[in-house]
C-alpha cells in the first residue's frame, strides 16, 4: 500500500501551468505525476533527435537522443531510460550512471531499490541498484525484485537452441536465476518468478513436458502436476506457496502441491494474500461470469469481466474493475457493484483504515474520482490514481485540464 | 495401418519422432481422454449425422485443385478423426501420422465447407479436435511446434526477445521522423483510445508495416499506444497446433497488456487467424464469453478513419486490383462490406474474384499450414490450384494487384503467384493507404 505519510494534506487546490517547457520544446509527451502529486514530468523534444525531461516546468540541462518509459516510483523517484551514442542508461531523478548498456527496459522498484532488465552484448540479466548481474544469459525475461529489494530474479535461457530445434527445447532450456545465479532444475518453460517476503525463496510457474505444469520453489518442482497453472504467491502466515491450478478442465487452488480449493471454477486468477493468510482472487463460478472470491467463497455479484483487484489494508474488503455484458465498466466490491457505469475504470484504492474506496473513472472523455460510489463534483481532461491521507479523511486528486495541472486535497465528505 | 488411399506421406521429423514414441495403449488412452474429457454432444452429433453426401467436396480448395475424392472434407474426416471415434482410439502409430498430416497440412480450418454442408457440420471443429489429439500425442509438424515453443518462451511466435521488440518500435519511429518530424510510436501510454497489436513477423522482418500503421494513425490524429512488454503479439500458432493451454496463456498476456494500460479497445493489424484467436477461441478458453477488451480488426478501424474523414487519399492505387477475402475476418467475422468500402476508397478499380466474400477460397496458408514449414510447401501449392485459377481469371480481367488484409494470405499468395507464374503484386491495405494518403504532417507537403 502506498505510504502517504509526510505528504501535504492541507485541504485546497493548487493549479500550475508549467508553460516554460512548452515554449522551449517542439513537443511534450504524456504527463507523469508523482504519487504525492507534487512533481509532474514530461519528456520534451527540444530539437530534432534531442530530448530532455521537463520536471515541474523546468527543462533538464541533460539532453539525450531518446528518453522512454518515464515513471515515478512509490517513493517519488523519477525513473526513465535514456539513450546517447547508441548506449542506454538508467536515469533516476535525472542522474545517470556512468556505464551504458545495449538496452534497458522494464524498470521496477521495491523498498527503495530501483532495478531494470538489461541486454549487454546480446546477453541478458538485470541491473539492480546500478550494478549489473555478474552472470548474463542468452535470453532473459519475467524480471522481478523481492519485496525488500535485496534480491532479483528472472527466467533465463541456459542452453542454446538451433533453428526449429524442438527436442532440445522439450528437454528443457530455462531456469530461474537469482541475482544472476541459475537455480535448481532446468525446465521447458518457466514463468513469473515471485519471492517470499524476505527474499529467501522464489517460486515460479514451470512446464516440465508439453502437458505437465507445476510450481517450482527454488528451482524444484512440486511432485503434483496440473493441466496448467498461474502465478504462485507465498502465504505470509505459513510460508507455503499457493497457485491457481487447472485440473479436469476446471480451476482450483493448490498449496505446496495439494489442492486447497477444489477445481470447480471456469477461471481463477490474480490471487492475493492478506496479512492474516486469507486469499482473495478473481474467479469465474461459471463460464462467462466473473466474481470476487475470498477463501473459496465466491461473492454473488458477477460481471462479464473482473480485473484490477485491490484488497484493503485490513484484508477484510476488496474491490475491482468490472465490465458488464453491455461492455460498460463499473466498480465491483465485496458489498456489491456501485451504481455508476463508465467508459473506463482504474484499479480501486483503499484508505488506510479500509473504510473508503476511491476510483479513477472515465465517462464520455471526461475523468473524475469516485469515493464509495459518490463522485467528486468536477470532472477533468485526465485524472491520475487517487490517494488517501494517513487518517483516511482526505483524498488527493491529481488532474489535468487543458494546460493546467491541478492538485486537490478534498475531504471525503465532499464526494456526493 | 494406412488407409489405402493415403499414399501421399511427407517426411517430417516432428511427425516421425512423434509416432516413434507412441504405443497403441497410449494412443487409445489419449484419444479417449480428449473425446470424453474435452468434447461433447457437438462432436458426436457431427460424426453421427454426416451422411457422406459429398456436398462439401466442391467447397474445399484441396479437392477442387486435385479433383481427388480423398481430399474432400468428408473424406479427410473419415481418414482421421472419424476412424478414431469409430474405433475408440484403437489405431496404430502409423495411422496417427496420417491423421496429423491430414489435420495439420491438408485442412486450413477455413470453414468454407460449413456453408456447403446441408447438415451444418463444422469440419474445422472436427479437424481442430484431431489436432488437439495429435498435440496430446506429441505428433506435430516440426516447424509449427517450434513456433508454439516460441510462443511459450517469449509470448510471440518469432523468438523476438523483450528488448528486440521495443528496439524495433524505436527504430521505426526514428525512421519515420525523416518523413514525419513529430511522429511517435507511443509506448505504454495509459488510458488512451486504443492499443495497436501486431503479429510476431512485423518486428522481425516486416517492420515497415509498423511504420506505415503509425504513419496512418499519426495522420489521423489517433490517441494510441503500443505495449513495451510481452503480450504485444496477437498471433496464436498454439491454437493451431492444438496446445490450447498455451493458447489461453497467450491470450491472457495479450488482453492483460491492454487491461493494464486501460485502453478502450485493441486495434489489431492486418491478420486473420489472430483475430479468430482473440474473438472466438482464446478468449473463451479463458472463460470469457465475450472478449474482455473491445477488439477491432484494421479493416474495421480503417473504415472508421475513412468514414470520419480522418484519412483522405491523395490518389488511388493505380490500375485494377482484386480482393483476397481472408477466411477468418470475412467468412468468420463478416467484414465483407467493410473491406469492399475500403477497397473502393483506396483503389482505382476493383475486379472481384469469383467466388468471393464468404465463399472465397482460402489462401491455403491459413490454419497454421504455412507454419508447418518447407516440407509441406508443395502441399499448399498443389492444393491451391483453385486459388491460382481465381487469380489468373482476375489477371485476365486486368487485375495486377491483390489486396489482402491478412499476413497468412500474403505468405500463401506470394508462394502461389510465384509457383504458378502469375504476374501480380500483393498489398496490405496499410501499404496502399500509406503510399497514397494525403500526408498533411509530412515534411514533403
Amino acid at each position: 500500500m502506498q505510504n502517504t505519510n509526510g505528504w501535504n494534506w492541507e485541504p485546497g487546490r493548487k493549479v500550475e501551468t508549467y508553460a516554460d517547457c512548452a515554449q522551449n520544446s517542439e513537443w511534450l509527451e504524456e504527463w507523469c505525476v508523482s504519487p504525492d502529486g507534487e512533481t509532474v514530468a514530461r519528456v520534451a523534444c527540444t530539437a530534432p533527435a534531442e530530448f530532455a525531461l521537463c520536471v515541474n516546468g523546468k527543462l533538464s540541462e541533460n539532453v539525450y537522443e531518446k528518453i522512454i518509459c518515464p515513471k515515478f516510483t512509490p517513493d517519488g523517484k523519477l525513473v526513465a531510460f535514456v539513450s546517447q551514442d547508441m548506449e542506454w542508461f538508467l536515469s533516476v531523478d535525472n542522474e545517470v550512471g556512468e556505464e551504458g548498456y545495449g538496452f534497458l527496459w522494464d524498470s521496477m522498484w521495491a523498498d527503495g531499490t530501483v532495478a531494470a532488465a538489461v541486454q549487454q552484448d546480446m546477453q541478458y540479466g538485470m541491473i539492480v541498484g546500478g550494478k549489473i548481474w555478474d552472470n548474463l544469459f542468452e535470453n532473459g525475461n519475467n524480471f522481478t525484485l523481492s519485496p525488500d529489494g535485496k534480491k532479483s530474479a528472472a527466467v533465463v535461457q541456459v542452453k542454446s537452441l538451433g533453428q526449429a530445434d524442438i527436442y532440445t527445447f522439450q528437454e528443457g532450456v530455462f531456469q530461474v536465476a537469482v541475482d544472476g545465479e541459475a537455480l535448481g532444475d532446468v525446465f521447458m518453460n518457466v514463468w513469473t518468478p515471485s519471492f517470499n517476503a524476505d527474499g529467501s525463496k522464489v517460486a515460479a510457474q514451470v512446464r516440465e513436458t508439453l502437458y505437465d505444469y507445476s510450481i517450482a520453489v527454488n528451482g524444484k518442482a512440486w511432485d503434483a502436476k496440473f493441466q496448467t497453472v498461474w502465478e504462485p504467491r507465498f502465504n505470509p502466515k505459513t510460508g507455503g506457496v499457493v497457485a491457481p491450478v487447472r485440473q479436469g478442465g476446471k480451476w482450483g487452488m493448490a498449496e505446496d502441491g495439494k489442492i486447497i480449493w477444489a477445481p470447480k471454477y471456469a477461471q481463477l486468477w490474480h490471487h492475493q494474500f492478506t496479512a492474516e493468510g486469507d486469499i482473495w482472487a478473481i474467479c469465474a463460478p461459471e463460464f462467462g461470469k466473473f466474481a470476487l472470491v475470498k477463501n473459496d467463497k465466491p461473492f454473488s455479484q458477477t460481471a462479464a469481466v473482473v480485473y484490477d483487484l485491490a484488497v484493503s489494508p485490513d484484508g477484510k474488503r476488496a474491490a475491482a474493475m468490472a465490465r458488464g455484458e453491455d461492455r460498460m465498466f463499473s466498480v465491483l466490491t465485496d458489498t456489491g457493484a456501485w451504481n455508476g457505469k463508465y467508459d473506463m475504470v482504474w484499479q480501486p484504492v483503499f484508505s488506510a483504515d479500509s473504510s473508503h474506496t476511491a476510483v479513477r473513472v472515465d465517462r464520455n472523455g471526461r475523468q473524475t474520482v469516485i469515493v464509495d460510489g459518490k463522485a467528486y463534483g468536477e470532472d477533468f481532461d485526465q485524472c491520475f490514481d487517487p490517494a488517501f491521507s494517513p487518517d483516511s479523511s482526505k483524498v488527493l486528486i491529481k488532474a489535468l485540464n487543458g494546460d493546467e495541472y491541478i492538485r486537490i486535497v478534498a475531504d471525503v465528505s465532499e464526494f456526493k | 495401418m494406412y488407409n489405402e488411399i493415403f499414399d501421399r506421406k511427407i517426411e517430417d521429423v516432428g511427425l516421425q519422432t512423434g509416432i516413434d514414441r507412441l504405443t497403441p495403449e497410449k494412443i487409445e488412452k489419449t484419444v479417449k481422454q480428449v473425446l470424453e474429457g474435452e468434447t461433447g454432444a457437438k462432436l458426436k452429433v457431427y460424426h453421427d449425422t454426416c451422411v457422406r453426401c459429398g456436398m462439401c467436396a466442391k467447397a474445399c480448395h484441396f479437392y477442387q485443385s486435385h479433383l481427388e475424392p480423398s481430399y474432400s472434407p468428408v473424406a479427410k474426416i473419415h481418414q482421421s478423426i472419424g476412424v478414431l471415434i469409430e474405433k475408440d482410439g484403437k489405431v496404430g502409430p502409423d495411422f496417427i501420422y496420417q491423421c496429423a498430416q491430414i489435420a495439420y497440412t491438408e485442412c486450413n480450418l477455413c470453414r468454407r465447407c460449413v456453408h456447403y454442408c446441408p447438415l451444418g457440420i463444422d469440419t474445422a471443429y472436427m479437424m481442430s479436435t484431431m489436432r488437439r489429439i495429435c498435440h496430446k500425442l506429441g505428433v506435430t509438424p516440426q516447424y509449427i511446434q517450434d513456433t508454439a515453443h516460441s510462443h511459450s518462451a517469449t509470448m510471440n511466435q518469432m523468438w523476438v526477445k523483450d528488448d528486440e521488440w521495443v528496439d524495433s518500435l524505436l527504430w521505426q519511429e526514428e525512421e519515420a521522423r525523416d518523413e514525419f518530424p513529430d511522429m511517435r510510436i507511443p509506448l505504454d501510454v495509459d488510458g488512451v483510445d486504443f492499443l495497436y497489436s501486431v503479429i510476431g513477423p512485423e518486428p522481425k522482418f516486416r517492420t515497415h508495416l509498423i511504420y506505415q500503421a503509425a504513419a496512418i494513425f499519426h495522420e489521423a490524429g489517433a490517441n494510441w499506444t503500443m505495449p513495451s512488454e510481452p503480450g504485444w503479439d496477437n498471433s496464436d500458432m498454439a491454437m493451431f497446433s492444438g496446445d490450447f493451454e498455451m493458447m489461453g496463456r497467450l491470450k491472457r498476456a495479450h488482453f492483460e497488456c491492454a487491461q493494464k494500460l486501460h485502453v478502450k479497445r485493441i486495434v489489431m493489424g492486418e491478420c486473420g487467424h489472430a483475430f479468430r484467436s482473440i474473438y472466438d477461441q482464446g478468449n473463451r478458453w479463458l472463460g470469457w464469453k465475450d472478449y474482455p477488451v473491445e477488439v477491432v480488426h484494421s479493416v474495421e478501424f480503417f473504415t472508421e478513419l475513412f468514414k470520419a474523414g480522418k484519412i483522405k487519399m491523395k490518389a488511388k492505387h493505380p490500375g485494377i486490383a482484386t480482393i483476397q477475402d481472408p477466411c477468418n475476418i470475412i467468412r468468420g467475422r463478416g467484414l465483407y462490406d467493410h473491406l469492399r468500402f475500403l477497397a473502393h476508397e483506396v483503389c482505382e478499380e476493383i475486379v472481384e474474384m469469383a467466388p468471393n466474400g464468404e465463399h472465397n477460397y482460402c489462401c491455403a496458408a491459413g490454419g497454421g499450414i504455412i507454419n508447418c514449414g518447407p516440407p509441406f510447401k508443395n502441399v499448399r501449392m498443389s492444393g491451391n490450384k483453385a486459388k491460382a485459377d481465381q487469380l489468373k481469371a482476375a489477371y485476365d480481367k486486368g487485375a495486377r494487384t491483390i489486396l489482402a488484409p491478412c499476413h497468412n494470405c500474403h505468405g500463401g499468395l506470394e508462394d502461389i503467384i510465384h509457383h504458378y507464374g502469375i504476374d501480380m503484386e500483393i498489398k496490405f491495405l496499410g501499404d496502399i493507404i500509406y503510399a497514397n494518403m494525403v500526408k498533411t504532417k509530412a515534411v514533403e507537403e
